[in-house]
This record gives structure tokens, C-alpha cells and sequence, in this order.
């Protein structure tokens, strides 16, 4: 708190320039924030809540609810392998190369998703470097979930590993050291020692990797074929039936989408609130 | 005796290392391998007449223009934004905190076609802005609203730990010295952000410059007017011109790739500078 | 069972850590590595731990070579300067911890396990804190945790690394002799590292004082601080008086007084001799031979006085330390015209082209004539 004491006169023009400022601030985020999440919910039960649940009971939008939750379900613990991996080699090691490892860790955000998709595209497509062998034994990846996992694995690859290294970096291995000096094997100072310490960390890096995989646009756009009931997320699922006019069903699937987005938010406040020593630094992109 | 060498004194070095080079090799490099090659198939010559098209230039034009008009203005406002969470008391402030992060969380298609209706002339906004006889749905405008969304958390998130941990001595010291508020914004609190700041400005920029699904329903995808080049890259891949998507995705990669580097310099620069100043 | 530590040598990147390093540690034997910080204690320390390994050397006990087990296998307990106690673990389950990773075959029944957590709770009066969690201690009952946790698994040896540093100067006093205690009663070879002497001196069988790297003295505390072997340990060990010598004729002196034939040849021009404070004799009368003196400060404490004199004929300051009762026999005060004369000295033959200390380390105990010898441990 400033100790300064101020004549009386000049305190109004600070209020008045603060009740500024937070107008202004809170004016922009409600403009560009507020309003589109608001339309979602608006738009998607703009026809009455009877077409709402008729759109959302679709069994084409059942098969995209499924399909997303699968490559979730995928996705998900594969990155929590790698990330706890990479976290584990870059936090507790010294090595050659070590930034260039780091580097190629954060390199998925710095790509564009469609050129996420595009690159399997090239690997697997039909006309790509193994193409030929997967056809020749009958193996799709791309127009199938192989692909959609793929592209959603590439795209939230840095996620978990993100939240750990830092978390990590910042404990120090001294509890490691104990561990082992008191006679711990690898596996028992991995699981009764590491991972307790980084557990929120953990879920919340589980957390941002989950809402993106569900999420994911552009890359699973460019790999799936959009063959409905089959290739098809929840997310191109949105875009096809806005390209079809079907507003009120696109916006239905997507209040769905917006409401794990909200929930994401909300256990998101939530871990940062209680555990908030736990987690390293939170900005989506910030180091 | 190399002892020193030899012995790592936690486990799992060839383990951890190995896995992630591993993975990262087959989920990243890979892949990108691919695209270098496939991207190479085109020729230099190809890769000219690429570049030289009026519809692809059209295309980068708008998506690094509009990224960086876009991130310029979350600059802006994601500083506002960071200052009012950070500095202030209000009701209401832990909300909007964490509503900060939505662009984050919400997937990029629900974006894409919330933003359109909203700023379709018949949307609540698009009908304000129609009074004026602007357009936004379908323009250029629309498309760099749709990058000032998705880029806005990472200015604010980016710069909120540094204000936090900000010295507030610094700033009582230069009032006591008689500065006014915007002197010493500008020459004491300035500085010690630039760097995060232009950080923030590059995470956003790179969100914007790659953004598909939240900005192609707003565009209106119509060709040397509001095409973003990731769109270029998937209409080459419908027409099955795998060397041209593949070339004008490397493009895209090295041309973000410059523009990092250069904002890296810029920030290298404004970090020495920020602890020299007096 | 004595552990022989020969040559070991370890460098960082820009400085050496450890410089050729030699010690034999008897067992049982309560030991402190004492130094500044980068002297090389936590290192050595860490070695014995097997958290670190060093460039060349060896640590050898009754034949086996110790540097080839790895931290898990050594028997050893260490006692980090944090704690690093788990946080997720409650108070009991830290202390259990090294009993319930052992591989099955050696692991103790569940009731054994909390028969001897509970002993060791109550050995380091913690018995009601078993279900706690570490945050909700102090930060002395953490170091206690620290150690009972050590002490679980029944380690050969003993590591402390500055185990006190973190906490108050009334808790760390009272720490440290319960330490010493538990020491005695359990008869575990002890190595513990601090920068503070006061601990050191006052703890240890043997003090090891450390230097960039190098030993620089072993001994017991006594000899430490009567005895110190080096210009650094002078130094570092309590205060100390820094008088330059020179040769002059056949003895080495100072300000007019000498400090008699020198014990080596005549190729050794100056010398430099430390005298603690506790070791500068008053006289008020000026009759008595001695450095003319002014006296500039008087700072009493308790049952000493020091005294702060100024002494032209030497160029320099020197400190004294006397009696409260002699402060009052001579009817000191400030401003008072004195003669000051060592008592006793230790001498250091410098090196006339390097202009420090020789490296062969000639060294000489210098003591006036007429005053008792004192008896050394």
C-alpha cells in the first residue's frame, strides 16, 4: 500500500481513472469474451428446447460424442506417459542437447493445426511415404481413428510436459535423493516420492490436454475425410451441419462443447486456487 | 577414473531420455521430415510460381497482417486486462480471471461459428456495426476479430506473473520523485514488462498466424479478399496438390519461424536494455 | 571400520570442489567438516552419501570399495540441510518410509515397522506428532523428523548436512547438544558439515576445517584453536591478531619486539604471526617491554572485556581480550597510553617472491619465555 499520503483533490482523478480502466477492461472481455460464449447457449436453443434435444440425440451426434471421448480416452494417457517422461529426463538430468530436446517439446504449439494434419497426411495418406504399405495391408490411418489420434496426439504433445518441467525444475531432486539414500528403488522413488509431489501439476496438465484433444479443429479437419458416423468429432461434427444451414443443430452440439469448456474453466480456477504452489506457471503459453 | 562421468545419481536417465526422443521422433520429426520432403518435390521453380500467385500471396498477407494487427491490439488489451486483475479489487475480478482463459478452452469450431453469428448483420453485434454501415461477418475486419479471440489469453497470462511479482518500490520512488502516473508507467513499469510483453505478443501472433477453425466461418473464405493461407493449405490437399500444400505449409512454418527469431532478438534486446536503464 | 577416504578429487566446471583430499574417519567417532561455503564440505559429504562421485580417489572401509555401491546400498543416513521430508507422508509414514521400500525378503512386519517408528518418535520426542504432516511442524521438530527418519533404517553412518542452518539460534543450540546425546547413546559414526564453528568446536570429536577445497587442518578442537596449522585456519578459527614480521638479525621481529631466533634458515625474510586476542598481556606502568599502545575502544561483555587497541609502532589495530577482573585490577579506560605483549604466537615463514604464506607451510609456535606451556589435547 502506498504510505504517500495525497492532498485530497488528487485522489478523484485516480478513482475516476481507475473505475476507468476496470470499465474498459471489463468491456472488452465481455465484448469479445462473453458474447460469443453467450450466443452458443442463445443460438442453440433459439428453436426451443424439443429441437435442442433432438438435435443433440442424433445418432449422428451420439457417434460424434463417442468418437470424441475415444480419442480422448487415447490421447490423454499417451501424452501423460510421454509428458511425465520428458519432464522427468529434462528436470532431473544434464545433457547435450538438452535445449534442443526443449525445443522440440514446445515445437507442436508453434505449428499451425492444419499443417498438423497436413504432415500425416503426407506420412500415411494414400500418396504418402507409407502409403503404399498400409494399403497394401489394409491398414487406414488416415480417414480413420488412427489418424484422428495421431493429429490430436501431435497437437497437444507439449501439454502435460509444459506444466511438469518447470514444477520440477523448481522442487529440485533433494526428496529423490532422500528417497534413494533411504533405499528406494527407481519404480518405489517414482511412485511413493515424484508423483505424489507433482499429482496437481499432473492433473492439471491432464486437464488443458483433455479440453484440446476434445477440442481439436483444424489438424482432425484435415485427417478425418468428415465421413459422418465414423470419422467425424464432435467438432466437425459443428462444422457440418453449419455447412449443411442446420444452425440450430450446429450450435446444439456446440453448447455441449462450450459447457466442457466452461467445466474445463472451472476445475481449472479450481486447482490453480487450492494447489497453486503445486503448479508451476499456468499461461498457456508462458515459460 | 571417470567416476564423475560414469555415474548418474538418479535413475532413469536412459529411460526417459530415450522414450521422449523416441516419441518425439516418430510424432514429430517424422512427420515433419515428411513435409520438408514432399514440400522439396515442388522445386524451386514451383515453390516461385507458389509464392507469386496473387491468391496465395493474398492469403499470407492476410493471415500474418491480420495476426499481427490482431496481436498488436491484445498487446493493448491484454496489458489493460493484466493490470486491472492484477492491481485492482473488484467484484467480480476472480471471474473474469478465469474467463480470461476461455479462448483456451473452447474449441476453435464453437468459436468460429459463435463469432459468425454474432457478427452476422443480423447478429447482436453485426447489426450495431450494420447501423454504421460496417460489415464485419465475411471482411477482413471479421477475420481479424476472430485472432484477436484466440490470442488474448496469452498476452494477459504471460504478463500477469510479472506484475504480480513486480517491485512496487520502484514505482513509489519515482513518485516521490515528482513523476507523473503516465511518466512513470512509461519509464519505470514499461521497461521492466517489455519482455514479457513481447512474449505474450508472440504466443499470440503464433496462435493467429495458425488459426483455422475459429476464423473460417467468419471469413467467408472468399479468394484474394478474406482466404487465410491454412485454408489455401487444405483446399491444395482436397485437389490432391500434395507437393503445393506441403510447399506452402513450410512456407508458412518458415516464415513464423523468421518472425519468432526476430521477436526472440527484440526481446533479448529489450531485457538488456530494461536492466541497463537508469 | 574405519573409512579411509584417499585423493579425492572433483571438479565443477569452474572451480575444483575437491582438491586431492585425504581423511580416515575411526568409528564411532563424531566428526564436523566446518569451512565457508564453496570449501568443499557438502561435497565430501555428498560423496560419502553417494550423490556425487568424484573425479579420482577412493573411499575404502574394511576393503570394500564404497564408491561402487550406489546411494541405495551404502547404509547410510543423511540428513539434508531442508529436511526434504515428504510432504504427502504424515510424520510416522516418513519415518517408516526407509523400512517399507526395503525388498520384501529384508522388510520387517507391519507390526515391526510401527513398533520402531514409534521408538524413534519417542527417542526424539515426537511421539504425538506421528500423524501430523510435515507442514504443520516446526521447523526444529522437522529436523527431528529429519534425523528419526535417518536413524530408521539403521545406517552405518551418520551425515548431517548443516542440519541447523534453518532454525533459530536458541532451538539450534539446544538441537545440537541433544544431537551430540543421541550420538553418544547409539554410537554411530557421525559426519556432519557447518560454516559455524562455534558448533563445530563445541560438538566434535575432530574438527576437518576445509578450504576451496582442501584440508586445511585436522585435530581436535583444542588443537584447532590452539594449534592451527595454517594461516587460513588462524584466521577462520576465532579471532586472531595479523602482525607482519621481518627478519631482523638472527630472530624475526616486529615493532621493536622480537620474537626470538627463528627456526629456519636465513633465507626466510619475513614471517607473519597470529595472536589471539586472549593471548596480549597490559602494562599499564609502560615499563614492562611491549608495544606502545593507545587504547581506542572498550566493549564489555559479560565476564570479558575486548579491548581495541591502537598500536603505531606496528601500523595496525589490536585486539585484546581480557578478564572482567583484570579490566578492573589494571583500571582501564579509553584513551589510556599502554604497553601490549604477545604471549604466545603462531608464526607462518612467508615466501619472499610470492608474498604469501611458503608452501612448504613452515610453521612455528612461538611462545614467551616465563610463561606457562599450555597443555594440549
Amino acid at each position: 500500500m502506498n504510505a504517500m499520503v495525497l492532498p485530497r483533490t488528487s485522489i478523484w482523478p485516480r478513482r475516476l481513472q481507475r473505475a476507468l480502466l476496470i470499465l474498459v477492461a471489463v468491456a472488452f472481455m465481455l465484448v469479445f469474451l462473453l458474447l460469443p460464449l453467450a450466443v452458443v447457449f442463445t443460438e442453440a436453443l433459439a428453436k426451443g428446447v424439443q429441437t435442442f434435444m433432438a438435435a443433440i440425440t442424433l445418432p449422428e451426434a451420439w457417434s460424434s460424442i463417442r468418437l470424441t471421448l475415444l480419442v480422448a480416452a487415447m490421447v490423454v494417457p499417451l501424452n501423460v506417459v510421454f509428458g511425465v517422461a520428458a519432464a522427468w529426463a529434462m528436470a532431473r538430468f544434464e545433457f547435450r542437447g538438452k535445449a534442443l530436446l526443449g525445443a522440440l517439446i514446445d515445437l507442436p504449439f508453434a505449428v499451425s493445426p492444419v499443417i498438423a494434419g497436413l504432415i500425416y497426411v503426407l506420412l500415411f495418406g494414400a500418396q504418402g511415404w507409407f502409403g503404399p504399405w498400409l494399403d497394401a495391408h489394409g491398414i487406414r490411418i488416415i480417414f480413420a481413428v488412427p489418424g484422428l489420434v495421431l493429429a490430436s496426439i501431435f497437437v497437444t504433445l507439449p501439454f502435460v510436459a509444459r506444466e511438469l518441467i518447470p514444477l520440477m525444475q523448481a522442487q529440485g531432486s533433494e526428496d529423490e535423493e532422500a528417497a534413494r539414500v533411504l533405499g528406494a528403488s527407481g519404480w518405489q522413488m517414482f511412485f511413493r516420492v515424484t508423483l505424489p509431489n507433482i499429482r496437481w501439476a499432473l492433473l492439471y496438465g491432464v486437464l488443458l490436454c483433455n479440453a484440446r484433444a476434445m477440442g481439436e479443429f483444424g489438424a482432425v479437419s484435415v485427417v478425418s475425410g468428415h465421413i459422418r458416423g465414423l470419422t467425424t468429432t464432435m467438432p466437425l461434427e459443428v462444422e457440418m451441419r453449419y455447412n449443411e444451414y442446420d444452425y440450430a443443430g450446429a450450435f446444439a452440439v456446440a453448447s455441449l462443447l462450450a459447457l466442457l469448456a466452461l467445466l474445463t474453466l472451472a476445475i481449472k480456477s479450481l486447482l490453480e486456487w487450492r494447489y497453486g504452489e503445486d503448479l508451476a506457471a499456468h499461461a498457456p503459453g508462458g515459460r | 577414473m571417470a567416476l564423475a562421468k560414469r555415474h548418474r545419481v538418479l535413475p532413469g536417465f536412459g529411460l526417459s531420455v530415450g522414450y521422449t526422443l523416441a516419441f518425439l521422433g516418430l510424432i514429430v520429426l517424422l512427420p515433419l521430415a515428411a513435409l520438408a520432403w514432399k514440400a522439396s518435390g515442388i522445386g524451386v521453380a514451383g515453390l516461385l510460381h507458389l509464392l507469386a500467385a496473387p491468391r496465395t500471396q493474398a492469403a499470407l498477407k492476410l493471415s500474418f497482417g491480420g495476426a499481427f494487427a490482431a496481436s498488436l491490439i491484445n498487446a493493448v488489451f491484454g496489458l489493460l486486462v493484466a493490470w486491472v486483475l492484477v492491481r485492482y479489487r473488484f467484484p467480480g475480478r476472480r471471474l473474469l480471471d478465469a474467463l480470461v482463459d476461455l479462448p483456451f478452452a473452447l474449441p476453435t469450431a464453437v468459436a468460429g461459428i459463435a463469432l459468425t453469428a454474432l457478427y452476422a448483420p443480423n447478429g447482436w453485434l453485426g447489426h450495431a456495426f450494420d447501423a454504421f454501415g460496417v460489415r464485419v461477418a465475411y471482411t477482413q475486419l471479421g477475420v481479424g476479430i476472430a485472432m484477436v479471440f484466440v490470442g488474448f489469453p496469452f498476452v494477459v497470462r504471460t504478463l500477469q506473473p510479472v506484475l504480480e511479482s513486480m517491485d512496487r518500490d520502484m514505482e513509489e520512488a519515482a513518485e516521490s520523485l515528482g513523476a507523473r502516473r503516465s511518466q512513470t508507467f512509461t519509464r519505470v513499469i514499461l521497461p521492466v514488462l517489455a519482455p514479457a510483453l513481447l512474449t505474450g505478443f508472440a504466443l499470440a501472433l503464433a496462435r493467429a498466424v495458425g488459426e483455422y477453425g475459429s476464423v473460417i466461418f467468419i471469413a467467408g473464405n472468399l479468394p484474394m479478399r478474406t482466404e487465410i493461407a491454412p485454408l489455401l493449405i487444405v483446399q491444395k490437399l482436397e485437389q490432391f496438390d500434395y507437393a503445393g500444400a506441403a510447399a506452402l505449409g513450410v512456407v508458412m512454418l518458415g516464415f513464423s519461424f523468421v518472425m519468432l527469431a526476430a521477436l526472440s532478438l527484440l526481446q533479448r534486446w529489450s531485457r538488456r536494455w530494461a536492466e541497463s536503464s537508469p | 571400520m574405519t573409512l579411509e577416504l584417499s585423493h579425492l578429487t572433483r571438479r565443477f566446471t569452474d572451480y575444483p570442489a575437491l582438491d586431492d583430499v585425504s581423511l580416515d574417519i575411526p568409528p564411532g567417532e563424531f566428526l564436523a567438516l566446518l569451512g565457508p561455503s564453496g570449501s568443499g564440505k557438502t561435497t565430501l559429504l555428498r560423496i560419502l552419501a553417494g550423490l556425487d562421485y568424484p573425479e579420482s580417489g577412493s573411499v575404502h572401509q574394511a576393503g570394500r570399495d564404497l564408491l561402487a555401491l550406489d546411494a541405495r546400498r551404502r547404509k547410510v543416513g543423511l540428513v539434508f540441510q531442508h529436511y526434504a521430508l515428504f510432504r504427502h507422508l504424515t510424520v510416522a509414514d516418513n519415518v517408516a518410509f526407509g523400512l517399507r521400500v526395503r525388498p520384501w525378503r529384508r522388510r520387517p512386519k507391519r507390526a515391526e515397522i510401527a513398533a520402531r517408528v514409534e521408538r524413534l518418535l519417542q527417542r526424539v520426542q515426537l511421539q504425538d506428532m506421528a500423524k501430523r504432516y510435515p507442514a504443520q511442524l516446526s521447523g526444529g521438530q522437522r529436523q527431528r523428523v529429519a534425523l528419526a527418519r535417518a536413524l530408521a533404517v539403521e545406517p552405518d553412518l551418520l551425515l548431517l548436512d548443516e542440519p541447523f542452518g534453518a532454525l533459530d539460534a536458541q532451538v539450534r543450540v539446544s538441537l545440537r547438544r541433544w544431537l551430540r546425546e543421541l550420538h553418544d547413546e547409539f554410537g554411530l559414526t557421525t559426519v556432519f558439515v557447518t560454516h559455524d564453528q562455534e558448533e563445530a568446536l563445541e560438538l566434535a570429536d575432530r574438527v576437518v576445517v576445509m578450504n576451496r577445497g582442501r584440508i586445511e587442518q585436522v585435530g581436535t578442537p583444542d588443537a584447532i584453536y590452539q594449534d592451527p596449522a595454517t594461516p587460513f585456519v588462524c584466521e577462520f578459527i576465532g579471532k586472531a591478531n595479523r602482525i607482519d614480521l621481518a627478519r631482523v638479525g638472527r630472530g624475526m621481529a616486529a615493532g621493536g619486539w622480537s620474537f626470538g631466533e627463528a627456526p629456519w634458515g636465513a633465507g626466510v625474510e619475513r614471517a607473519l604471526a597470529y595472536v589471539r586476542p586472549e593471548q596480549l598481556a597490559l602494562d599499564t606502568s609502560m615499563t614492562e617491554p611491549g608495544w606502545p599502545a593507545q587504547l581506542r575502544h572498550v566493549y564489555r561483555a559479560g565476564s570479558v572485556a575486548h579491548l581495541e587497541l591502537d598500536a603505531p609502532v606496528l601500523g595496525q589495530r589490536l585486539q585484546v581480550q581480557i578478564t572482567r577482573e583484570d579490566f578492573t585490577r589494571l583500571g582501564l579506560c579509553a584513551g589510556m597510553n599502554l604497553h601490549a605483549r604477545p604471549k604466545r604466537a603462531v608464526v607462518f615463514a612467508v615466501d619472499g617472491a610470492t608474498d604469501s604464506p611458503s608452501a612448504a607451510g613452515e610453521r612455528w609456535t612461538w611462545i614467551a619465555d616465563g610463561d606457562p606451556v599450555p597443555a594440549l589435547v
